[in-house]
């Protein structure tokens, strides 16, 4: 597959100066024989199917799975769920293309999604970015990336670390995320969004 | 004010526990529910006043009713996919009250005449997919959904499905889309998902609030519950109140409760020192309004009159130290970068929109550059399947009209430092 480069802020560049390989012959639904599946993965991939009226419906849950073994949808990745659904490996690109959360290239073990989006910007999140950006750098484990309203606004500025969300973060605190993933500890433990109470009136300072 | 129904105790530990949750009197307005015969259920949701609680407003009651009766295979559809920027409601009644939802899914259900439910969440919101997931299984456990539900008539089941990161799954044609497994592309409308929606069957789509509402309303009645707020904006709002105000989070009040209420009693206001410059009523989408606006009360009504919409009732309080441009070209690239690309005036109109921008903001534009800017504006309002252009639209256009001023000075401004 090819590389979708992206902008810094997060956003697809359309790669619309690549060219399609003409001489290639299509690929269909790859062939069972042919392809190995882990059989777990294959597993749940079917459980999904059944969940549903019409199996196709189960193209995100299944890629979400593959991507969980695989790391990211790379080729063998996308082959594998083809095979499982019966659906061509073109049909589940264009669907992994759309979605922000696919990664379509091989990416570092630990997601950490900063929001960046309007409330979260009011609030500091351009500068929290560039803190992270600057404590994880060379860290080829760490997958930092810029993402539109996370849907937690009251404790901007915020960070989503392996899907599980942390704020806000203060002076230090990026410096702290990077240092305990890094040591395999529990990132920002206090800052868990699990913690907060609905309405605190001592968030976010005054 | 302090009305609460949706964020009553909802700090209270284990309340996402099917325990805690019935011994609060969980899963009551559902018995009563299912011991009527849909039309009443309905009939209720119409006396109720209850408007859809996702965007749009529309009556809750009526919607449930557009689906055709009879033997068919419908679909009950929950929003969960809550993505508008600011909005974060849906979130916290997930995470602390999933019975809630699943009561409210199963009350509508019935009364539409749905066998399957499927609850759409955005794909990032993981912590509360796992919490629903194991509310879910609690109440199957229960005989609360599933087959022949408390041994009665009636079955339904209910599918958690994850999102995977697009805001226009929001929509409720690009969610059907998603649900089935392909992009999220909007669809054309009509027909509409109550004719045709999901797996081409009559599909009633609502968001997380309203179908958390309704165990409330079966359990005190349509009549009492439209009591509460205002005539035409009935009953009590989860209010998002976020960015610059000294204590962001979820508020519930009554509609009809004036909007410096909320800003400043609940959430505090701006920091010390301090102004309103603009704020958002009704998430990102909504056109902005000022300080001259905080009077407004806060209900759909009043805030359509003042030219905007009260939308999934997420209020971004932006404070005088923050250029509007900067609120502008932030919100024009998140619509640039969620388009499907499916329709030409807003997939071309945000990049456009966003390229314009950054040359005010490097000094190379000049006055002339506003009205086209506006003028791609209105190109997109109307003009595509969705309103995912209409709500970069609405706030850029509101923001050229009420802050043109400062827009032109920050041009001259530019252009003379990009001179000397």
């Amino acid at each position: 597959m090819n590389r979708v480069a992206r902008f810094a802020h997060g956003s697809r560049v359309p790669g619309w100066d690549q060219a399609a390989d003409l001489d290639k012959d299509p690929s269909g639904v790859p062939d069972p024989a042919l392809v190995e599946v882990p059989p777990q993965l294959r597993a749940e991939i079917e459980a999904a199917m059944a969940r549903y009226p019409e199996r196709r419906s189960a193209a995100l849950p299944a890629l979400a799975a593959a991507q969980r073994v695989h790391g990211w949808c790379s080729p063998e990745a996308i082959e594998q769920v083809a095979c499982v659904m019966r659906l061509t490996p073109a049909y589940l690109s264009s669907v992994a293309t759309f979605y922000d959360m696919f990664e379509l290239e091989p990416v570092g073990r630990h997601s950490v999604y900063v929001c960046t989006n309007i409330s979260c910007s009011l609030r500091g999140a351009d500068g929290l970015y560039a803190q992270i950006a600057e404590a994880a750098a060379g860290d080829p484990e760490i997958n930092l990336r810029s993402f539109e309203c996370l849907g937690a606004c009251d404790i901007a500025p915020m960070v989503s670390v392996d899907h599980v969300y942390y704020g806000p973060l203060g002076p230090g605190d990026a410096q702290r995320l990077v240092e305990d993933l890094q040591a395999g500890r529990d990132p920002i433990p206090e800052l868990a969004l699990a913690l907060r109470r609905s309405a605190d009136p001592n968030a976010n300072g005054a | 004010m302090s009305q609460t129904i949706l964020l009553a105790d909802i700090d209270e530990p284990g309340l996402a526990t099917l325990e805690v949750y019935e011994r609060r009197g969980g899963y009551q307005s559902m018995r009563k529910a299912l011991a009527m015969e849909p039309a009443a259920v309905i009939a209720e949701l119409d006396a109720s006043g209850l408007r859809g609680r996702g965007g749009a407003g529309f009556p809750a009651g009526r919607k449930a009713a557009f689906l055709p009766k009879g033997d068919l295979d419908k679909y009950l559809v929950c929003n969960a996919d809550e993505s508008e920027p600011g909005t974060f409601k849906d979130r916290e009644l997930m995470q602390k009250n999933p019975h809630m939802l699943i009561e409210g899914i199963v009350i509508a259900a019935h009364a539409a005449g749905a066998s399957r439910a499927f609850i759409y969440v955005r794909g990032e919101y993981e912590a509360q997919a796992r919490i629903l997931d194991s509310a879910l299984a609690e109440a199957l456990d229960a005989g609360y959904i599933g087959e022949r539900i408390l041994g009665g008539e009636f079955s339904c089941s209910v599918v958690l499905h994850r999102g995977a990161g697009a805001y226009i799954c929001g929509e409720e044609t690009g969610l059907l889309d998603s649900l089935e497994g392909k992009r999220g592309n909007p669809r054309l409308k009509p027909p509409f998902p109550a004719v045709q929606g999901l797996y081409q069957g009559p599909t009633l789509i609502n968001n997380v609030e309203t179908l958390s509402t309704m165990p409330y309303i079966i359990r005190i009645g349509g009549a009492e519950y439209a009591k509460l707020g205002v005539a035409n904006g009935a009953g009590t709002k989860v209010v998002s109140v976020s960015g610059h105000v000294q204590r962001p989070g979820n508020y519930e009040v009554e509609l009809g409760t004036p909007s410096r209420e909320i800003i400043f009693g609940l959430a505090g206001g701006p920091p010390e020192g301090r102004r309103v410059k603009l704020w958002f009523p009704g998430g990102s989408s909504s056109p902005v309004l000022t300080e001259a606006d905080l009077d407004i009360p806060y209900d759909f009504d009043s805030l359509a009159k003042a030219g905007t919409m009260l939308g999934s009732g997420a209020i971004i309080v932006v404070d005088d130290s923050t250029p509007v441009l900067d609120v502008a070209l932030k919100l024009a690239k998140f619509y640039r970068h969620e388009s499907c690309g499916k329709c030409t005036p807003c997939r071309e109109g945000t990049s456009w929109t966003v390229r314009m921008l950054e040359r005010i903001a490097s000094g190379e534009a000049t006055p002339m550059d506003l009205d086209i800017m506006a003028s791609v504006q209105e190109h997109i309002i109307g003009n595509c399947l969705c309103v995912l252009g209409d709500a970069m639209a609405m706030p850029i256009g509101s923001m050229i009209v009420k802050f043109r001023e400062e827009l032109e000075s920050h041009m001259e401004y530019q252009q003379l430092a990009g001179a000397a």
